[in-house]
């Protein structure tokens, strides 16, 4: 299997004041391949998010996506990003659709009332359609984060912690999701910090501790608990 | 069209934000009607005082109206986590700040005719044949500030004290415009028809002209950072 390469990160450093972040980081993701990307508080991994979301420039070395250049060419990345962050980006005052299609239309986007009802439909939100964010719970907000980022098929998706605050049910809602996505093609990349069942979407496991990546597996069938001691032995190595 | 498209869905979204949550108009129009209390407990009946200063108060009115409202245009996006997401959209940015633009220029507006008609009330004037060249003043002078007030708001939204830096980058910027403003205003309320301030009106669409072309231009930037 040669699955085309999507993500591509060579010898990245960013470096905060005089603090370096990450410290030579590389990686590569191919599409429909889901990495997820482990590591402590301030080891790095938000920020190499940021970098491949076009949010932040690295200091040295490259990030490409599809071929383009993070840092040099963010318009031509940016169409082919779907960003889970840390917030939902939703408005509160707005409805689930009104969100929706507003993400929709600044994207440039042709969304039809069919497509914004069939992406509602597809997180299982399309009873709340029209009940205005402010009502939400912090789960369905991430689902309606996730009904944008679909509405879009992205290429490459950026998920930071995508399982917090979620109960078990819309946990494992959200496996099938990524599951889909990852069938369809895109490449994943997920920020996370539990050894959960959330790995089991990952085909591979990346560590980020002293600002490199230190480990980069094969998921294969490792458990909960050689995860666990893989880091450990990894991170603590390295720190 | 997708401009223009953009450009319009970010000011519907302003609007249908600001009309549900009512935070800002709210906030305005008690702020307004505080404005007001002081200036008719400051100026009282005398007629002749009062000619002299109204159009200074009256434009006085409408700057802090629009330093509160203008303060938050992008503070809202931060508030709601939604600031990454303007980033990240593609295409050009500056359909958000036509957008937001125009969400400001309709929200100014509207505390202006209700800052406008508390003046008549409050003052007992008679505005009669000045109305419509008010109007004129009113909607170019508002146009001026919102275009420079809605870049400097997403260019401060990042930065500390950004409450205190606000004004002190917005109120230098805009003395063209309030000297224009406030002297067509003045000529306009002693009864002058709108031809006579002709200059003035030059002056106020030339700078309009000057601050959303440039607004345009550098939004880009701004909001890159």
């Amino acid at each position: 299997m040669n699955l085309e390469l999507i993500v591509r990160v060579v010898d990245v450093r960013k470096v905060f004041g005089l603090v370096p972040v990450l410290d030579g980081v590389s990686l590569e993701i191919r599409a429909g391949e889901a990495v997820a990307l482990l590591g402590a508080n301030g080891a790095g991994k938000t920020t190499l998010l940021k970098i491949l979301a076009t949010l932040l420039r690295p200091t040295r070395g490259t990030a490409t996506i599809a071929g383009h250049d993070v840092a040099r060419a963010p318009e031509a990345v940016r169409p082919l990003l779907g960003v889970v962050a840390h917030g939902a980006w939703v408005y509160d005052d707005l409805t689930a659709r009104e969100n929706l299609k507003f993400w929709a239309t600044l994207g440039g986007l042709d969304a039809r009332a069919d497509d914004v009802t069939a992406a509602l439909a597809g997180v299982g939100l399309e009873r709340a359609a029209d009940a205005r964010v402010r009502t939400f719970s912090a789960g369905m907000k991430r689902r309606l984060s996730l009904a944008r980022v679909m509405l879009a098929r992205p290429r490459v998706l950026l998920l930071d912690e995508p399982f917090a605050g979620l109960d078990q049910r819309a946990r494992k809602w959200l496996e099938g999701r990524l599951e889909a996505l990852k069938a369809a093609g895109a490449a994943l990349l997920m920020v996370t910090h539990s050894f959960g069942r959330e790995l089991g979407v990952a085909d591979r496991l990346a560590v980020l501790a002293g600002g490199r990546i230190v480990l980069d597996t094969a998921r294969g069938s490792l458990g909960a608990d050689d995860v666990q001691r893989l880091y450990a032995a990894h991170a603590e190595d390295a720190l | 069209m997708s401009y223009a498209r953009r450009a319009l869905t970010v000011a519907w979204k302003d609007l249908a934000v600001e009309r549900r949550s009512k935070e800002t108009l709210n906030a305005l129009v008690f702020f307004s009607l505080l404005l007001l209390f002081v200036f008719q407990f400051t100026l009282g009946g005398d007629r002749e005082r009062l000619a002299a200063v109204l159009p200074g108060v009256l434009w006085l009115g409408f700057v802090l109206s629009a330093l509160l409202a203008l303060g938050r245009t992008f503070l809202v996006e931060r508030e709601h986590d939604c600031w990454e997401g303007l980033l990240l959209a593609p295409g050009d940015k500056s359909a958000i700040y036509l957008g937001k633009l125009a969400g400001n220029l309709a929200l100014m507006l509207v505390v202006e005719a209700l800052v406008l008609g508390l003046f008549v009330v409050f003052f007992d004037i008679d505005l009669g044949r000045a109305l419509p060249g008010l109007l004129v003043v009113v909607l170019l002078g508002t146009l001026g500030l919102a275009a420079v007030g809605t870049l400097f708001a997403a260019m401060t939204a990042n930065v500390r004290a950004r409450e205190l830096l606000f004004p002190v980058l917005l109120l230098p910027v805009q003395v063209p415009v309030l000297l224009a403003t406030v002297k067509a205003t003045e000529a306009l309320l002693l009864g002058e028809p709108l031809g006579a301030v002709a200059h003035w009106v030059k002056l106020l669409l030339a700078a309009d002209v000057v601050y959303v072309v440039v607004s345009v231009l550098t939004f880009d930037v701004v909001l890159e950072g």
